[in-house]
């Protein structure tokens, strides 16, 4: 019997078994890490606008409240999006002529809304409720980052679920009290005992309403 | 054995180690008869059948099948279930006839076995088409930490299956391949082009039949062998906890277990009856799979079949004993519904026909086996019809009764499913030894094998 495979292909084969585990291995880590990158989650990621709005410099420079804007944020579902007219409230007087803010002007004189991007776009089998988060003490710096520093608007989290379900699982390490809801500099002294008291106060539901899948997939 | 004197032999007489090897390597090594390019082009043509409704189903998803609510569970379930049984078989000759040194095994291991893999892989599509939104199956099926934070469910038997199957197909491959590894050896020693001798050479792993690769070989045959002997029961028990932990009158009863494991015996020696048959007819290995390995499987399916009898029988009996209304409605409707002529033509094929079995005629009679193999099989998939869908449709409440009507399109994925068995069985026996060489050699003089099974040439 001849001989058809030469000594080597014994170190071949040797190393094939152990390639395809590292293989295999590398390709599921790539696949993790890839599905949680900014390039899958828009994670980080600005938004080119129509008009570019800064919110560093109306909240942090001119300190106006997130509800002189997202006026229906304890109400409703949705924040809102200002008409133009409160924009226009203050830019009819102030830089009521620079020519970054001609689509301001043009929108409010044509009656046309101007075409904002949205930032935060959840899929559509997703539920999701503003109020009610605000009225149970979830702040808005909680999923929205610190806007007071943000140039450009940009997506903070992930928002994949194991983002919103490591909230709904332990709430309590979130909550704040009612008037630090606007508040995106605040942090508690001792998150642990008021976050408790706070769950037990706001009449927050357990932890298996809050997870169950019709929560938030209706 | 002086009980076995008057039986037929395991291994028609005057074979020797050398022309067992010749006999069957020819099979391989020789040129490819006509039959086969005939016999695996219907089947491949079938098999395009299967890609053809599987692109279907991707772009319209399961609406193209008749399942509707309440029968959400159509024949994709029914088909699904059929294989997995078939597969049985396989596991059972390889790992528990091994344990219990049965030598008849021999001759069909090896073919049952490769069943076994391809009937998985025809499950395995349905399994995988019928979630409707396969991109998505992965996290429906498989625990993995994905990026929405949540796992399977775990208490679900439907999580418990997609173990069972896995691991069924894991050992059965592996099982079937250590087993192939001293024939594949065989072959690269004696092919003849450069091209046999390599890719058979690059499978047998440079195996060259010495006592330490003898010892690695039965160590891990024996190991696997003890594997697998759990699955030959557990597999179909967690199968048919799919059913019975629902609370459908129909599915929800204890009996199914040992019920659903006997009849997935009883199905997968039919089909390794079925396919045995013709094989040894066409490549004339009368000789090699005799008429005592027909007998023998004669017997275990009619042991068996009586099995599943006694199921179908404590079926009623529970309906009665148990005093219970939906229960009993079940039987009414499985008997007298407008399903019932399937429950009727189920009794004819499993019950009855096996019977015949009883006869020593019936068991010598080749034919006789061909057709009763052939009607069992398609017994068993009645069976699973019953189950399934006569259960749902037909549940508590009679607002939501309906009817269910199988498409074409469930229909072309069934015939698919074959087509894809059939072409991978028609490849195996053309490629790779249908019968196990080595273990062949070894019942020939009726000593071990590893004694003589010096393949190494000077």
């Amino acid at each position: 019997m001849s001989q058809i495979f030469n000594r080597s292909t014994n170190a071949i084969a040797r190393l094939s078994i152990w390639g395809a585990v590292f293989i295999l291995g590398g390709v599921g880590w790539a696949a993790s890490i890839l599905n949680r990158s900014a390039y899958n989650t828009n994670q980080g990621v600005t938004v080119k606008q129509p008009v570019p709005f800064g919110h560093e410099h109306h909240v942090a420079g001119l300190g106006i409240d997130c509800r002189y804007c997202h006026s229906f944020v304890e109400k409703s579902a949705s924040a809102g999006i200002p008409p133009t007219a409160t924009c226009i409230n203050c830019h009819k007087l102030i830089w009521s002529d620079s020519p970054m803010l001609e689509p301001v002007r043009e929108s409010f004189r044509t009656g046309k809304p101007l075409n904002w991007r949205k930032v935060y776009d959840l899929p559509d089998f997703v539920y999701f409720d503003h109020s009610i988060h605000v009225a149970k003490g979830v702040g808005c710096v909680s999923c929205h980052g610190r806007v007071d520093k943000m140039r450009l608007t940009a997506q903070f989290p992930s928002l994949q679920m194991e983002w919103c379900i490591a909230c709904h699982r332990n709430p309590e390490k979130f909550l704040r009290p009612k008037d630090r809801i606007f508040d995106l500099t605040w942090a508690a002294a001792d998150q642990e005992t008021l976050g408790r008291d706070l769950a037990k106060q706001n009449h927050l539901r357990s932890t298996v309403a809050l997870t169950n899948c019709s929560t938030c997939h209706r | 054995m002086s009980a076995n004197a008057d039986r037929p032999p395991v291994i028609a007489p005057g074979y020797t180690p050398a022309t067992v090897t010749d006999k069957i390597s020819a099979v391989v090594l020789n040129k490819t008869p006509r039959w086969w390019y005939v016999g695996f082009a219907i089947s491949f043509l079938a098999a395009q059948l299967l890609f053809i409704t599987i692109a279907k189903l991707l772009v319209l998803t399961v609406g193209i099948w008749g399942i509707n609510i309440p029968v959400a569970w159509g024949i994709d379930i029914v088909n699904f279930v059929w294989w997995i049984g078939i597969g049985h078989a396989g596991t059972l000759i390889s790992a528990i006839l091994l344990l219990l040194r049965q030598t008849w095994r021999t001759s069909i291991n090896r073919f049952a076995e490769a069943m076994t893999l391809f009937a998985v892989a025809a499950a395995a599509q349905f399994v995988l088409f019928h979630t409707g939104r396969q991109w998505l199956a992965v996290y429906w099926l498989f625990p993995y930490p994905n990026t929405m934070g949540v796992w399977p469910q775990f208490r679900s038997p439907l999580m418990w299956d997609v173990f069972a199957v896995s691991t069924y197909a894991t050992i059965s491959a592996l099982f079937w391949f250590v087993g192939l590894i001293p024939d594949l050896a065989t072959l690269r020693d004696r092919s003849k082009h450069w091209f046999g001798k390599i890719t058979y050479g690059m499978l047998a792993m440079g195996w060259r039949g010495s006592a330490r690769h003898w010892h690695n070989y039965e160590t891990a045959s024996l190991l696997l062998a003890g594997l697998a002997t759990p699955l030959v029961v557990s597999v179909h028990t967690v199968v048919s906890f799919d059913f019975a932990v629902g609370i459908i009158p129909g599915w929800h009863a204890t009996i199914f277990p040992p019920y659903f494991v006997a009849g997935a015996i009883y199905s997968g020696f039919a089909m390794v009856m079925t396919l045995a048959i013709p094989l040894r007819k066409v490549f004339g290995l009368e000789d090699f799979i005799t008429m005592r390995h027909l007998q023998n499987m004669a017997k275990i399916m009619l042991a068996t079949g009586l099995i599943v009898a006694y199921g179908y029988g404590i079926e009623l009996f529970m309906a009665w004993y148990s005093g219970n209304t939906f229960e009993q409605y079940m039987i009414h409707n499985r008997i007298l519904g407008p399903y019932g002529w399937i429950w009727l033509l189920l009794l004819l094929c499993n019950v009855l026909t096996p019977q015949f079995l009883w006869l020593k005629k019936v068991r010598n009679s080749v034919l006789g086996l061909f057709f009763i193999s052939i009607i069992v099989n398609i017994g068993m998939w009645l069976e699973r019809f019953v189950i399934i869908v006569t259960s749902l449709h037909r549940d508590f409440l009679p607002s939501s009764w309906g009817m269910y009507t199988p498409t074409r399109w469930d229909w072309s994925f069934f015939v698919g499913t074959l087509g894809l068995f059939f072409s991978l069985m028609f490849l195996f026996i053309r490629f790779l030894p249908v019968i196990s060489i080595f273990e062949m050699r070894g019942i020939t003089t009726g000593h071990d094998f590893e004694e003589q099974a010096g393949e190494v040439k000077p």
